[in-house]
């Protein structure tokens, strides 16, 4: 596995609202690439004219096919659907304009969902690549029983989230849960986790890093296995600390890794509701409600698939936008090999 | 003339044989869609009842598929509805009625069983199930799994608090002073053991029935389009809810989760807990311990709301399937096997009869708990369920959840849902 592969999550067609977010994220994901060794040039035609140019069409068209189908096609459908009614019963779709849109600035539940859909990815975005890199350093060295460790680190992302989640919920149960006995053992107070607004999405970032900081271990390990040793034998004949080390020369040289991490990371923020399915569904009253979960419930409990295609429009922009902007400003800054 | 007679013979006999032979190449063909909402094996237990079912009826075959949950089959069922194939007939909550009507997704129950005989079938479920499988005039759904909420008490941890542990708190007051008495803490002023559970995430609407039902209080009207959160009553529950935390310190504070009470009682790190009648196996195979089951406690009355699933026959079908349908569901329901499917399950026996069968009557010898929940239907209303119902209940939900953690007052709370209720309803008036 290197950082040059294709998210594997873009290959997953799970429903409109996650294939309308994985168009924000299979782009971005393209010129990550670079990563791996240099692209060949574009390919020199064999054959000028048109014969050529239809091959070179034909042998796209599989890619293209597949790629509008589940990506294109339902973002642009979506988007076209948040202009209508949604249709019910005997009452057809009827054209509303920005209706939808209108609706949502005063919904107070999809400001609460979008605030706490960024401090979520605030929360859980820094600390799991923090943890990720932390982790790969530590069992890229030569220490006895790497590989269980390894395996270790890299467990959680292979447990199914709605298993994780049932898993986790006997955790913060107050009083016998695992987190209780710990905390009681050290002679702190009872706390319902779950069932507290204030810490309830705390909590629920937790599972979300536990769960992906091994994933995003992997692909640290796999770059840190392409950085050439004589680089550090060179610091050190130089006297570099290894935090020197670190700083000036890994840590730049892993800079598209954590490029494309952070891009994972960020659309994970905002895929990642199983848990909240499982351990909270979104309550207490909305302290937990995640944007993507929201939609769920606006689309599939309310049947209202209009506004639900109109809140899947803004969290696409959202998307985009931060896309953007991330390749923007970071893409100056990384060195790739 | 013998040779022609037996020609005849010959001729009548092939002629009956082919007749159920060609009944038999085109047997009807339903698929039926279900959920499982409780513990053990009710994949199995339907497919036998399919089995059984086709064996007295060859010309149709039934072909039944588990969806998920609740939530999820709703989901399929009307995804597949609007895709243009939907079920023949479905398990689904009875409060999805007024979402399934206003798709045009089902067929009035009532239109399809025209015989005195079908009539009399209809009229001999429980009442209180049938409140939510009617509304204007007409009957959409045939109860089938359908349950209430009723109070397990752990009987040793009463006699340790010095109370009786045949009894169980028969009134608002009793409880508030057993769950006192019953509330230990250790010497760090830890509490070890609660007096009494109220699970309060998911479906908080639910469990609050359990306390507006008994203090005279209803949540909507028949019609579905009118709902009453901010009535004095309904208000005055609430404080009693949460003065269970807040005030008297005998339950937990913030939201208590649905998911974990039972084990709550099993661990006796509470007392006194409230949950579905369809948890009576679950709990029967997990306490350790002798256990109680009571009725709800009373304030002005007695009262709970009833729960769980009902029977749907669907549009896009021919006639004929919906026949065939009808004729499955009448058979489902039928005494022995209603008796069958809540022994099997732990949900309430619909009709009357079904609990004077032997099988029944045995299971009661054994179970004697079992009949609270039929007792208790005397005083059970329907459970909340409105046009653009989940809408609805969110917004009731997010009320109840606010004041439980302590970010509104109960009487804020309950003004805020009922302006959102009305909001959202104002279409349907």
């Amino acid at each position: 596995m290197t950082d040059s592969g294709v998210p594997a999550h873009a290959q997953q067609p799970d429903g409109r609202a996650a294939a309308g977010l994985a168009s924000g994220g299979t782009h971005p994901g393209a010129p990550l690439s670079g990563a791996a060794p240099p692209a060949a040039p574009a390919a020199q035609p064999v054959r000028a004219g048109a014969s050529g140019q239809v091959i070179g069409w034909l042998l796209l068209l599989p890619a293209m096919v597949l790629l509008v189908m589940f990506t294109h096609w339902p973002a642009l459908a979506t988007a076209w659907h948040s202009l209508f009614s949604t249709p019910k019963g005997a009452r057809p779709a009827r054209f509303v304009g920005l209706e939808n849109y209108q609706l949502m600035l005063e919904d107070d539940v999809f400001w609460q969902a979008l605030w706490n859909n960024l401090w979520f990815a605030l929360g859980t975005i820094p600390t799991s690549i923090a943890i990720a890199l932390a982790m790969a350093l530590w069992v890229n060295g030569r220490l006895a029983g790497r590989g269980f460790l390894r395996m270790a680190y890299f467990t959680p992302t292979v447990l199914p989230m709605i298993a994780v989640a049932n898993i986790w919920l006997f955790f913060y149960t107050p009083q016998y849960g695992l987190l209780e006995q710990i905390t009681g053992a050290l002679g702190f107070p009872s706390h319902n986790w779950l069932g507290d607004r204030g810490t309830v999405l705390g909590a629920t970032m937790v599972v979300a890093i536990w769960k992906e900081a091994g994933f995003f271990m992997i692909f640290y390990l796999a770059a840190l296995q392409q950085i050439s040793p004589t680089l550090a034998e060179a610091a050190a004949l130089e006297g570099a600390s290894r935090w020197q080390y670190f700083r000036r020369v890994l840590f730049p040289l892993l800079m598209p890794t954590t490029l494309f991490v952070l891009i994972n990371a960020l659309i994970n923020s905002v895929r990642m509701v199983d848990h909240i399915f499982v351990m909270t569904r979104g309550g207490p009253d909305n302290a937990s409600a995640l944007l993507l979960y929201y939609i769920y419930q606006v689309g599939f409990s309310f049947w209202d698939s209009a506004y639900a295609a109109a809140l899947t429009v803004v969290v696409l922009a959202i998307l985009g936008v931060t896309a953007f902007v991330k390749f923007r400003v970071l893409d100056r800054r990384t060195h790739y090999q | 003339m013998i040779r022609r007679t037996l020609l005849q013979a010959i001729a009548a006999g092939a002629l009956a044989a082919a007749l159920p032979a060609a009944h038999a190449q085109k047997p009807v063909e339903l698929s039926f869609y279900y959920p499982v909402a409780v513990g053990g094996p009710v994949t199995k237990t339907i497919d036998q009842m399919a089995a059984d079912f086709e064996k007295e009826n060859p010309d149709i075959r039934i072909k039944p598929v588990y969806a998920g949950t609740y939530q999820e089959s709703i989901v399929k069922v009307l995804t597949a509805f609007k895709s243009g194939q939907p079920p023949h007939l479905a398990v689904l909550l009875s409060t999805d009625m007024f979402t399934l009507i206003d798709e045009g997704a089902i067929v009035p129950i009532d239109g399809l069983a025209s015989s005195a005989e079908d009539k009399q079938w209809l009229g001999g479920f429980f009442d209180s199930f049938m409140m939510n499988s009617r509304t204007g005039g007409k009957t959409w759904g045939v109860p089938f799994q359908r349950s209430t909420i009723v109070l397990y008490w752990n009987k040793e941890l009463f006699k340790e608090a010095g109370l009786d542990p045949d009894k169980g708190p028969a009134t608002w007051d009793e409880m508030v002073e057993f769950a006192k008495k019953l509330t230990k803490t250790d010497a760090s002023g830890k509490v070890t053991q609660w007096g009494v559970k109220i699970p309060s995430s998911g479906f908080p609407y639910w469990l609050f029935q359990g306390l507006t039902t008994p203090n005279g209080a209803l949540l909507m009207n028949e019609a579905g389009n009118e709902t009453w959160f901010d009535k004095p009553e309904v208000v005055e529950a609430l404080q009693y809810w949460v003065d269970l935390s807040a005030k008297h310190k005998v339950m937990p504070g913030g939201v208590i989760e649905w998911g974990t009470t039972p084990k709550d009682f099993f661990e006796r790190t509470a007392a006194m807990v409230w949950t579905t009648t369809g948890n009576l196996t679950n709990i029967r195979t997990n306490a350790g311990f002798p256990f109680g089951v009571a009725m709800l406690p009373a304030k002005k009355q007695r009262g709970s709301p009833t729960g769980g699933g009902n029977f749907y026959v669907f549009e896009k079908s021919s006639d004929e399937e919906k026949q065939a349908a009808l004729k499955f569901i009448k058979w489902a329901t039928a005494p022995e096997r209603a008796a069958q499917w809540s022994i099997a399950t732990g949900y309430v026996a619909v009709t009357p009869a079904a609990w004077d069968t032997p099988a029944m009557k045995k299971y009661v010898e054994e179970v004697p708990q079992a009949t609270v929940a039929r007792d208790q239907l005397e005083f059970s209303v329907a459970e909340l369920s409105t046009h653009e119902n989940q809408r609805v209940t969110k917004a009731l939900n997010d009320g109840l959840q606010a004041a439980l953690t302590g970010s509104k007052a109960p009487e804020a709370a309950m003004k805020d849902a009922q302006r959102e209720a009305d909001r959202i309803l104002r279409n349907y008036r």
